[in-house]
């Protein structure tokens, strides 16, 4: 199997985003592999283990996203690639997608192409979609568990989780697999992975690389970005001499703030 | 200079922190409560790797450095002691030891399986009667042909349950004229008939681990099994305890770091006098010098474990690391405890654990007071380390990362 899981950089989850000048901003949390795509990346790791083949890690970002890749290797991808371009700069994820299809495309002969469900940091949710309409692969979304995959019958079947429920389908290779946490518990990177991912030589692609000359104008910008008015939340006791006394003050309370 | 850590130091950093946070941190309490140690801690950490870490590939080790060691144990014990004192233990103690004093042999044979986490591995020189006074141990070894016969029982041992090996020290030669010149040290496997063990409790703190006694009744060990000459034992646990402080001096460091961001938080979210309590100038004043404390306890270990790898003695760097950290990292729990006001006092929050905690660590591996007149000594000129037949070795990222032959 020629697996490909495909990772983005983004602050981590802990940072706060505050909105500064209409633009989002996470200050100088650290950036980190986006959590989402650690349970791609594990996905890709099991589908190679269970089948053979090989994992290419492909992220789309600016030179730090190098890192990303490196955390991807420390974890047991064989190889990463990273595709970085001034001229993807303000990629929205109609260019991003087009960019990752393109660098799909140049690796070759890939069975499936794994991501996280969205990114933590744009949260879109859309870019496999989008990928898998590039390439023209069924786009196998908010995957939760992959019951059956036959590399020699070109199939794979997945349970893809809904509201309240979960839907099996079946698709045939290549295709696009974006992946929810209930699939898996990624797991640490490894020390000697540590020390392959920090020796490893990432190349880099430009969009003239991937063949993808002119880079697409992003579609869409983020004029502005409001942050929502903070909810004041403040707590009072109710104290009185009996449980019954202090529900009747509780219940008239509730009626005065006309919660009931 | 340069104070920036690798990207493989940040990668073992934050692998290490993935460990504590996921799979330590939920359950803790809960085991601190119990007064036992979690039955996957050890497991698990052997399963990473993390037992292993600063050992040589070639040995079982994952081959990294002494800095990673010291990284490693900081995030450890920003989640719990007890993770830190299986480093201190388990490597600084003992394993270090192994590699710094031991035979090819001794170090295939014992070595090898503690670096893989097959084998637990604890220290056993403090007695009932000799804590700092070391010399005054009564533990005895007693040449009987090809073997040695111990005889003693050892006090506040960690890991003393979990261990399937103890760094061993009793006094071959009881009458020596100077009573350093009389120990020995030997590799204890726990299995051997005539050793017994058992944890101790109603401890203040670490009591998620395992602390308890080894003793030793007409236990035979080959000779083969002695470490470093005969008469070399206090030298040997003297060096063994330049890495174990160094374990504790970047645990304790790890320790300020929680009372700090435990700090940090709850200074942010508790209100008083209309404000969060952060924005008052006294819990200010706590908090800043609680950031202090770590960025210096921090620096300190850093040089200690700098000096590790380039091979060069730093009993006084580690010493001054690991007093300055566990006395800080008191100062610092009580300060949160402060700032968490009466929430602190209890376990409903951390801090009260942190606390408990820290206190040992001014207590065990040279007291503070150790501490203290050993910096005096090195000042005044009163102390010099004299150099050792065998050093710890520096570390040769080659040599470290070579398979076996």
């Amino acid at each position: 199997m020629n697996v490909v899981v495909c990772v983005k950089q983004t602050p981590d989850t802990a940072a706060s985003l505050s909105v500064k000048d209409g633009r989002a901003s996470w200050g100088d949390a650290p950036l980190v592999l986006n959590p989402w795509d650690e349970y791609a990346v594990e996905q890709a790791l099991r589908t190679k283990e269970t089948h053979g083949g090989k994992v290419t890690a492909l992220s789309m970002g600016p030179t730090e996203a190098r890192e990303a890749l490196k955390q991807s290797l420390a974890m047991g991808c064989d190889e990463a690639v990273l595709v970085t371009d001034p001229a993807l700069a303000e990629a929205d994820s109609l260019v991003t997608s087009a960019a990752l299809a393109a660098a799909l495309r140049k690796i070759g002969d890939v069975d499936i192409a794994f991501f996280g469900k969205q990114a933590v940091d744009t949260d879109t949710g859309v870019t496999a979609a989008q990928v898998a309409r590039r390439l023209g692969w069924p786009s196998l979304t908010l995957t939760a568990a992959i019951p059956a995959l036959d590399p020699s019958q070109r199939s794979i079947t997945v349970e893809r989780m809904m509201e309240e429920s979960r839907q099996t389908v079946r698709a045939g290779l290549p295709a696009v697999v974006s992946v929810v946490k209930e699939i898996n518990e990624p797991r640490y990177p490894s020390f000697m992975g540590i020390r392959r991912a920090s020796k490893a030589e990432i190349p880099v692609w430009s969009a003239a690389d991937i063949g993808l000359t002119p880079v697409p104008a992003a579609v869409l910008s983020w004029p502005e970005m409001i942050a929502p008015p903070k909810v004041e939340v403040s707590c009072e006791f109710i104290e009185g001499a009996t449980p019954q006394e202090i529900a009747a003050q509780l219940v008239s309370k509730l009626f005065e703030a006309k919660v009931i | 200079m340069d104070l920036h850590l690798t990207p493989e130091h940040e990668m073992v950093r934050k692998m290490v922190r993935d460990f504590a946070e996921k799979e330590v941190a939920p359950i803790i309490q809960e085991w601190d409560r119990k007064g036992e140690m979690a039955p996957h801690i050890l497991p698990r950490m052997a399963e990473l790797g993390i037992l292993g870490i600063c050992l040589p590939v070639r040995y079982g080790g994952q081959g990294f450095d002494y800095l990673s060691l010291g990284l490693a144990c900081e995030e450890l014990e920003v989640v719990d002691t007890t993770l830190r004192v299986i480093m201190s233990v388990h490597m600084g103690l003992n394993s270090l030891g192994l590699l710094q004093w031991g035979s090819e042999e001794q170090k295939i044979r014992f070595l090898v399986p503690q670096a893989r986490g097959e084998k637990v591995a604890a220290f056993g020189l403090t007695e009932s009667g000799a804590g700092s006074d070391v010399a005054a141990m009564a533990s005895t070894a007693r040449r009987a042909g090809d073997d040695y016969v111990l005889n003693g029982e050892k006090i506040w041992i960690s890991l003393a349950t979990k261990a399937h090996h103890v760094l061993w020290f009793a006094k071959t030669d009881p009458v020596a004229t100077d009573p350093h010149d009389g120990i020995s040290a030997f590799v204890v496997e726990t299995a051997l008939p005539g050793v017994s063990c058992g944890d101790l409790h109603g401890k203040l703190g670490v009591r998620a681990g395992s602390t308890g006694w080894v003793s030793c009744q007409d236990v035979r060990v080959p000779s083969s099994h002695r470490l470093g000459e005969e008469g070399e034992g206090f030298r040997i646990a003297m060096s063994c305890l330049d890495n174990g402080r160094y374990t504790v001096a970047s645990g304790a460091t790890g320790l300020i770091r929680a009372s700090l961001e435990a700090s940090l938080r709850y200074a942010q979210e508790r209100r008083t006098f209309g404000r969060p309590i952060a924005g008052h100038q006294l819990v200010q004043q706590k908090i800043a010098r609680m950031v202090q404390s770590y960025e210096a306890a921090r620096l300190l270990y850093w040089q200690a474990g700098w000096l590790k790898n380039i091979g060069r003695r730093n009993t006084r760097e580690t010493s001054m690391a690991k007093w300055f950290a566990t006395d800080a990292s008191v100062e610092a729990a009580l300060e949160a405890i402060q700032i968490h006001g009466a929430y602190g006092y209890s376990d409903e929050y951390p801090v009260e654990r942190y606390l408990r905690n820290a206190k040992g660590a001014v207590i065990y591996e040279g007291t503070s007071e150790i501490h203290t007149l050993m910096q005096a000594g090195y000042a005044l000129g009163t102390r010099t380390d004299a150099a050792l037949r065998l050093e710890l070795p520096a570390y040769d990222a080659a040599a470290w990362q070579a398979a076996a032959a």
